[in-house]
């Protein structure tokens, strides 16, 4: 396991500087730290992809095929040949350098490579050779190199330290999108069988399974009835939890990142408590799903076939549980897919009816091809429209910093939704400084498949900028908490802020709903909430002995 | 997504631009400047300086002369074969080249030169009333 | 490729050039250089530029991905970014004609600073790189207008204006026109950055150095023509405007800058559709920029979308139906 430097040796590192030797003449080392574990055969296997072997990076050998040059190549020209993004952003780079100090793999790291203009690069050294008649004819001088056995060995390192998080397209003055680069070297790197695992295996599992981490029916059902008896401990209140059901309102998909660990699952009984409320009162029906039991989508850091394989789920069983419309969580790049990908690759979904909140009577008029709605578009509908009593002070132990998450961000336009519904459910919200947040704001440094604990020295460094922005507003407005709409955020956060600002903690928007949520009960004064999601107390309880009654 | 359509009217949109000159000038016979010389300097055969020197230098030649009677005070200016002339535009210059209009404009309108020349001097006769 | 390498090997590009049409001029070449090559360029501009675009209109889009900079249009009383993130093509074309015309996306442009203790990261504003582009790219746009006077015969009146604009200062005989000193400065500022910002010096190829040195040539031949070496302009114009009528002639007399100045315009033209100059069309089909963000409420077409294997739901039942059953959970086939 790699040696995480302790955070001043880390930051000392850092020289924005590059090196003398030209990029083209050095090589990455695979230091253990930097780079995700390579994919295992069995997960290839379930899925049908090529060279099906076990992948270990840090090998001499990589076992690619023999004609490996070739596949990829052909590869290159087939992708080219479908995607006009990929084509014009090989050709129109002008390499001004707006976008050098825009990734946050640069900022926190200051390898040269890690500037989206030279990750692009790296690819579109290989497009100049082979596609291009100057780069066919003068080969170096216009900037064309070989793809040679070190070269792809160099591309999959740095394909591998992007997140896709397209911060770098907001500032590009043509709008160039490493992320749409990097999507596109990773599909080729598929083709010779070199994914991590991290991204690997969650889409195996996904098709086998249902979800990310290939827990089964059975499990799913015993994990939420687990959330279900932790929920009631709290509020008193026994959640209903149908799977599978048919004839439901909606069908309700949240990541699994929701369901499987702190603190993701506080965001999961906050969705709960939304729901059953809804349910008690205003006769709203749901179904989870344990078939689509995923929102997110690997699949997004793997490949376009991958994507839409796994994503074709969610209208498949939307369609077998005859719901009228499809209610999505808390997740970013699943919001990425659901937004600019869903309907395209497996739409129309004309089965489904126009998204209506049976509460409010809102029809959601911008989501009535996909049939998808953002459950904070749907929360903030309800509160706007005064139909969920809330209680802003049972949230007053935090004081609350919002995280623009990169796919509802810049894949998306998703920023005043969450924060309406963080106004209403907290009193004390302070935003990061202006720089660090909507289009502009930075990823969690562990987005895209790289999130995995051998990967740790890069995530902390990606992770850099975000948490030196919530580190500036906890030391300026005391805020301890972040809220974030994204399961991959959720779960890297955590180690990240325990690493550069421990005193933060990290929570999904709907935890926060949660407990300002006033139940019936509570309404009509027959109990009293004393703590929080997570059993902390709230403001005013303190003293009290024990949590649970 | 093609947006063929979009592209297409881009592209011809864009090429007809950029061809401007070329299609401005169709059906326009430019005519070419045929500057005259007055029966006068026809006679003196050379000018202050030479004559590939005066095409593309009068105007230097100008500025110099006006500003070293204006701010020098010398009027004597050694010229061609060491000739010397008496740097003035309206007493030298438009001595010979007395039509303004077939030799100075002539060429200045062609190439779209507005010379300030007649905003202090009075321009001669013949060009007036003409205008 | 080292800065060295990538530096000399286009300057001495250029300086080999200006060479060539030197040695052409005094071997009396000039029916070459100043009628023969520009025809060539002009023709490689615009066959190789149809060809660069039409080769990227063949590549379907086949994903609405526009990179959303503002809010989404969502509920009704939510206030949506037009702008940022249009939801009509109406708006995507604003969108993209305010790129184009006032580099938008560069104007954002931040500078990241790093306090090592602490450690503090600031992001500061910084405009410069979009200052000396907008005024490179306006120089030389108002450059080439006023060139117009050499290529028609009326001059149109918007070219006399722009002249008269732009020698406003009335500064000395002929007129100083402030755009070629502008554009000249400006060339100047985006070399020097490329030269002396680390990161920026280590990215370079030589095709980034090759048009600046190609354009700045170009800028200072003309400035050089117009008030230091001057040529016989009416000549000229006699050449340029035959170009244009197709009714080429070469008179006598031109000096050689004027062939070092247009035979480096040729190239130019020539090399445009090789390059990363075609930036100038390419920015109206980025698809982060020109597409609206409206794929949740309209289904984008993917002309190849392809066929998947997929999971079936029954599949997954025939796997876990036992397991399914003992849990509660409902099933298709009992």
């Amino acid at each position: 396991m790699a040696k995480l430097p302790k955070p001043d040796e880390l930051v000392k590192s850092i020289d924005y500087t590059p090196p003398e030797k030209p990029w083209m003449e050095t090589k990455p080392e695979f230091i253990p730290g930097t780079y995700g574990y390579g994919v295992k055969a069995k997960n290839l296997k379930i899925l049908g992809f090529p060279n099906q072997r076990d992948f270990y990076p840090s090998d001499e050998d990589w076992q690619l095929p023999e004609n490996w040059k070739e596949i990829f190549l052909e590869g290159m020209e087939d992708r080219l040949n479908r995607f006009r993004s990929f084509r014009l952003f090989m050709d129109i780079c002008v390499r001004c350098g707006a976008c050098a100090d825009k990734c946050h793999y640069f900022i926190g790291g200051g390898d040269p490579k890690n500037m989206p203009v030279l990750r692009a690069e790296l690819l579109r050294s290989i497009y100049r050779r082979y596609f291009t008649a100057s780069g066919k004819i003068l080969g170096k001088v216009a900037g064309a190199r070989d793809l040679t056995y070190d070269v792809f060995k160099e591309l999959w390192y740095y394909l591998y330290q992007c997140s896709e998080c397209r911060r770098c397209s907001v500032f590009c003055p043509y709008g160039i999108d490493t992320c749409e680069i990097t999507m596109m070297g990773r599909e080729l790197m598929n083709l010779l069988g070199c994914n991590v695992n991290w991204a690997g295996e969650p889409v195996a599992n996904c098709y086998r399974t249902g979800n990310h981490l290939g827990i089964e029916p059975q499990g799913i059902k015993s994990i939420f009835e687990f959330l279900r008896d932790e929920l009631e401990d709290i509020t008193g209140v026994h959640v209903d939890l149908p799977f599978n059901q048919k004839g439901a309102d909606v069908l309700f998909i949240v990541p699994s990142g929701s369901y499987f660990a702190d603190p993701g699952t506080y965001t999961m009984e906050g969705e709960f408590l939304l729901l059953h409320y809804l349910k008690e009162k205003y006769g709203f029906t749901y179904t989870f799903s344990t078939y689509a039991s995923e929102g997110g989508n690997f699949g997004l850091f793997t490949s376009n076939e991958a994507m839409k394989r796994l994503n074709a789920k969610m209208y498949a069983e939307a369609k077998r549980l005859g719901v009228k419309w499809i209610l999505g969580g808390e997740c970013g790049h699943m919001w990425r897919v659901i937004h600019q990908y869903m309907a395209t690759m497996n739409g129309p979904a004309d089965f489904l009816e126009v998204p209506r909140n049976p509460i409010t009577g809102t029809v959601f008029e911008h989501a009535k091809e996909t049939k998808m709605v953002h459950i904070c578009e749907f929360t903030a509908d309800l509160i706007r429209h005064g139909k969920l009593p809330l209680d802003k002070s049972r949230n007053d132990h935090w004081v609350v910093t919002y995280h623009d998450s990169c796919n509802p961000s810049r894949g998306m336009g998703f920023f005043e939704e969450p924060r309406y519904v963080i106004k209403s459910v907290c009193n004390n919200f302070y935003e990061m400084p202006e720089n660090t947040i909507r289009e502009k704001t930075f990823c969690c440094g562990s987005g895209a498949g790289l999130g995995s604990d051998e990967n740790i020295i890069t995530r902390m460094r990606g992770g850099l900028p975000r948490a030196n922005a919530v580190k500036y507003v906890h030391e300026k407005y005391g805020v301890n908490i972040l809220a974030c709409i994204c399961a991959i955020d959720r779960a890297s956060f955590p180690p990240l802020f325990e690493y550069w600002v421990p005193e933060v903690d990290c929570c999904g928007i709907h935890e926060l709903v949660g407990n300002a949520l006033v139940l019936p009960d509570e309404e009509r004064g027959v109990r009293k909430r004393k703590t929080d999601l997570r059993g902390n107390p709230l403001k005013g309880f303190e003293d009290e002995e024990g949590t649970e009654e | 997504m093609y947006d063929g359509g979009k592209i297409l009217t881009g592209l011809i949109l864009g090429v007809v631009l950029l061809t401007f000159p070329f299609w401005y000038n169709l059906g326009r016979a430019a005519k070419m400047p045929e500057p005259e010389l007055t029966a006068k300097a026809k006679q003196a055969k050379y000018c202050v300086e030479p004559k590939s020197y005066m095409k593309a230098y009068h105007m230097d030649l100008l500025n110099k002369w006006r500003d070293e009677v204006v701010r020098g005070g010398s009027r004597i200016y050694v010229g061609f074969k060491a000739k010397e002339y008496d740097m003035s535009l309206q007493n030298t210059c438009l001595k010979c080249h007395e039509n303004k209009k077939k030799f100075c404009d002539e060429c200045h309108n062609f190439a779209d030169v507005k010379p300030y020349c007649w905003e202090c001097h009075l321009e001669p006769k013949e060009a007036k009333g003409e205008k | 490729m080292s800065f060295n390498f990538s530096f000399y090997f286009a300057l001495f590009t250029v300086v080999g050039l200006i060479a060539v049409v030197l040695i052409g001029v005094g071997a009396h070449l000039q029916f070459l250089f100043g009628v023969v090559i520009p025809y060539l360029a002009v023709l490689i501009f615009f066959v190789g530029l149809l060809y660069r675009v039409v080769k990227w209109a063949r590549s379907p889009v086949p994903f609405r991905i526009p990179t959303t900079c503002g809010q989404q249009k969502s509920l009704p009383w939510i206030k949506y970014n037009k702008l940022e993130s249009p939801f009509t093509n109406f708006w995507a074309a604003v969108r993209v004609a305010l790129e184009v015309l006032c580099f938008r996306s560069l104007f954002r442009n931040t500078k990241v600073v790093l306090t090592k203790g602490g450690p503090k990261l600031s992001y500061f504003s910084d405009k410069w790189l979009w200052l000396g582009a907008i005024v490179f790219h306006y120089s030389f746009l108002v450059v080439l207008l006023r060139h117009l006077r050499f290529f028609t015969q009326p001059v149109p009146s918007f070219v006399q204006l722009l002249e008269k604009v732009d020698g406003f200062f009335e500064i000395g005989v002929p007129g100083l026109f402030v755009s070629g000193v502008v554009l000249f400065v400006a060339v100047t500022y985006l070399l020097l950055r490329r030269i002396t910002i680390p990161q920026l010096r280590y990215i370079s190829l030589p095709a980034d150095y090759f048009p600046l040195f190609t354009i700045m040539a170009i800028a200072f031949t003309g400035i050089l023509m117009r008030y230091f070496f001057k040529v016989d302009i009416v000549a000229v114009k006699k050449l340029t405007l035959s170009l244009v009528t197709f009714h080429p002639e070469v008179p006598e007399g031109i000096g050689g800058l004027f062939y070092v100045h247009i035979f480096l315009v040729s190239v130019l033209f020539a090399y445009f559709p090789f390059s990363k100059l075609m930036h100038m069309a390419g920015v109206f089909l980025s698809p982060t920029r020109n597409l609206p963000n409206n794929s949740r409420a309209a289904r984008h077409i993917n002309p190849w979308n392809p066929v998947v294997k997929v999971h079936t739901y029954e599949e997954y039942e025939d796997e876990f139906r036992e397991k399914m059953k003992a849990a509660g959970i409902p099933v298709e086939k009992e």
